[in-house]
């Protein structure tokens, strides 16, 4: 019985390995065409990525922690949720803002536009009932209830800015400045899949840090040349057209960005 | 259980990638790509050597200046004036200044040297990604120092194929009916050039009319159309040994051959008593085989890259349209609904189109459709024009069109036009005379 189960537990983790090690986005195989500029290391990495998420929880965290302070004589602590230990610390000065926020009950209109930007699943957690709202006194209720009441508002707002990514009109200059950059190879099949993902990391000015072709993988394969050589003519446009017409401001939402370039449309037309 | 989760924690990684800003770029420019052609760089040696045995003063410039025409006439690049060139091709050669490069514009550059090895002709080139500032591919090849316009095709083919994506067509031939005197009076004779108009070749004397000349797949043979004892005759011509014989011994008119993609049938219509059908004829056992039956005019069979399928114009309809129909002739389908007449259907090399001519309201034009018919598009209108003949990679079209004549019957010409796929870069092919009826050949080099 033991026997069967060790063996059935080996041969689960070996699919699962092989499984990893075959999901191309995991394979990290050097690209063929080089990035446009060396690249330079800054403080971001792919768990950060995930844009809000670990933030929230060191929130969650401290604030959880001052909540227990305060509602220490009232009831018994509950259980407070197991933070990630690859949670990456957020800047000091927003997590003190938010405290601001909650000790001095403070208005939404004069709300700081930091908070604003606090991701729907911190905002919930903050407030989850399950927690929190049991230990805390009806003034930190009242608290709660302006700020979900805030959220409403800054939700719709902001989300654009956090999530979806640029404003319209800055993603059509954008846009526009690419299209006249970007030569479409007219020797392309059109009717196979020619679309290239091409990540990039961005300067305050709009000049590009690193590229990467997220399928490279697919470069190299047989009988997809002519994906190559898309892929080529998509750098070639990214390096012409830099630096590349960026929001003056906003770095930290846009210093990561995605271009997907689909010569589908043209070759079809 | 925990595999499961790991399993789902695996395949939601990519979520992450999704938290970043994306921006779909659906449109580009369909500007040609600026392109640098150096001048291959030549030892002093070498120089001398090509010009003792080929007459040329240069032959590094004029393999670049072959590459550069090419490249340029395919109107997918835009070669650069050579006077603007910052570096001397020796330099550029082995290491290129990409910020010279950069500063005219060039997004591509090829260089390249040649030399005179063994009485033999070596041209190396390298091919750079000027933006990228990398080397993207280096090849040499080595021949007899005749060969030095097919060496610059080939290396054109090589750079158009890095740089689009597709195969070349410019280490090709085509053959054509070179034709000359007055309209009603015509000498027509079989005519081979390279596709840029050069090594012109004739290969009948212009004694008998010939007509519709196709290349066999391995471009050794070319069948025609001939008179033989005053009766139109496909014929056989062995391009390298001159010799030539009639296909078949039909006891009627034969004419529209086609080789079938594997070069062993020919594909033709048989006119007998009015009615018209087609016919294939294996050329290794003679076995002719009927493959339509219909009593309506069916020719200009073309079979599909696959061999799978046939398509041939008819007018089983009342009208003259196009149909396709399985090798063997069975499920035979009409494909062309839009108004005026369709003719001389071609199927590409790819296999994805049909090239056709159509005929409506007194004027001519060239065109595609999809394989079921849907699609169409007119590429080029003319007042007289047809026999659209694939480019081997099956982006260009070449055909011919002739102009009207005036109130004396003076001022008839034909030429050969080609067009691209896009219905833009429309040009005349220059020709020594007046020609028609021209074939595409396949790449040479293959």
């Amino acid at each position: 019985m033991n026997r069967n189960v060790i063996i059935s537990f080996g041969l689960h983790t070996l699919l699962v390995i092989i499984t990893a090690m075959s999901l191309p986005f995991l394979s990290k195989k050097p690209i063929d065409l080089p990035p446009i500029i060396s690249v330079e290391l800054i403080q971001i990495t792919d768990k950060t990525n995930i844009p809000f998420a670990p933030k929230a929880k060191k929130m969650i965290e401290k604030v959880k922690e001052k909540e227990k302070k305060l509602v220490s004589e009232q009831a018994p602590p509950k259980k407070i949720k197991k933070i990630k230990p690859d949670a990456v610390p957020l800047p000091d000065e927003k997590i003190e803002k938010i405290k601001k926020i909650k000790d001095k009950k403070q208005n939404p209109e004069k709300v700081e536009t930091e908070i604003k930007q606090i991701s729907e699943f911190e905002k919930k957690e903050l407030f989850d009932t399950n927690n929190i709202a049991a230990l805390i006194d009806k003034s930190k209720t009242e608290s709660a209830e302006t700020n979900k009441k805030l959220d409403k508002v800054t939700q719709n707002q902001d989300k654009k800015m956090d999530f979806g990514g640029l404003t319209l009109s800055e993603e059509d200059a954008l846009k526009a400045q690419i299209f006249g950059c970007w030569s479409i190879p007219l020797g392309l099949p059109f009717n196979e899949d020619l679309l290239v993902r091409i990540k990039l990391q961005l300067k305050p000015d709009g000049s590009i840090i690193k590229t990467e072709i997220l399928d490279h993988a697919r470069m190299n394969k047989p009988g997809q040349a002519f994906y190559k050589v898309l892929a080529e003519s998509a750098l070639r446009a990214i390096k012409l057209c830099q630096p590349l017409r960026v929001p003056s401001t906003g770095y930290e939402r846009w210093k990561n960005m995605q271009l997907n370039f689909d010569a589908r449309e043209m070759l079809e037309g | 259980m925990l595999f499961r989760y790991l399993f789902i924690f695996l395949v939601l990684l990519p979520i992450k990638a999704f938290a970043l800003i994306e921006v779909d770029i659906t449109r580009g420019n369909l500007n040609p790509l600026p392109v640098a052609v150096s001048p291959l760089s030549i030892d002093k040696d070498s120089k001398d050597n090509f010009k003792k045995i080929l007459k040329k003063e240069n032959l590094g410039s004029e393999i670049s200046t072959i590459v550069e025409n090419n490249l340029k006439q395919s109107g997918l690049f835009n070669p650069l004036n050579k006077d603007a060139f910052l570096q001397e091709p020796d330099i550029a050669n082995l290491k290129p200044r990409f910020e010279d490069w950069n500063l005219i514009k060039a997004q591509a550059l090829v260089t390249g040297k040649v030399t005179f090895v063994d009485e033999k002709l070596r041209v190396e080139f390298r091919l750079w990604d000027v933006l990228a500032g990398k080397e993207i591919m280096a090849l040499a090849f080595t021949t007899v120092p005749s060969n030095w316009r097919r060496v610059g095709h080939i290396i054109t083919d090589k750079v158009y194929e890095r740089l689009t994506g597709e195969k070349g067509y410019f280490d090709t031939r085509i053959i054509y009916i070179s034709e000359e005197g007055p309209k009603t009076n015509r000498i027509k004779k079989l005519a081979i050039m390279d596709q840029d108009g050069f090594n012109n070749k004739f290969l009948t004397l212009g004694n008998e009319l010939v007509l519709t000349p196709r290349f066999s797949p391995t471009n050794q043979m070319v069948t025609y159309l001939s008179y033989f004892r005053n009766l139109p005759r496909v014929y056989l011509l062995d391009i390298e040994t001159g010799m030539q014989e009639v296909v078949g011994d039909f006891p009627g008119m034969t004419f529209a051959p086609r080789f079938s993609p594997d070069g062993k049938k020919i594909i033709m219509s048989f006119a007998k008593d009015g009615n018209s059908d087609i016919y294939t004829m294996d050329l290794e056992n003679r076995i002719v085989e009927r493959i339509s039956n219909h009593p309506s005019i069916d020719t200009s069979p073309s079979y599909s890259p696959d061999g799978k399928y046939i398509t041939f114009n008819s007018d089983r309809s009342g009208y003259q349209q196009i149909y396709i129909m399985n090798s063997n002739g069975k499920n035979v389908k009409r494909i062309s609904f839009g108004n005026g007449l369709y003719g001389t259907p071609v199927w590409s090399p790819r296999g994805d189109l049909i090239a056709f001519t159509k005929l409506h309201k007194g004027k001519f034009y060239i065109g595609v459709m999809r394989t079921d018919g849907t699609g169409e598009r007119l590429l080029t209108e003319n007042f007289y024009q047809e026999a659209p003949s694939w480019s081997p990679n099956g982006r260009v079209l070449i055909f011919y069109r002739e102009t009207k004549t005036n109130s004396k019957g003076e001022g008839f010409s034909a030429k050969l036009w080609s067009i691209d796929l896009t219905g833009y870069n429309e040009k005349m092919v220059e020709t020594e005379t007046d020609a028609s009826d021209p074939s595409w050949s396949s790449l040479l080099s293959n």
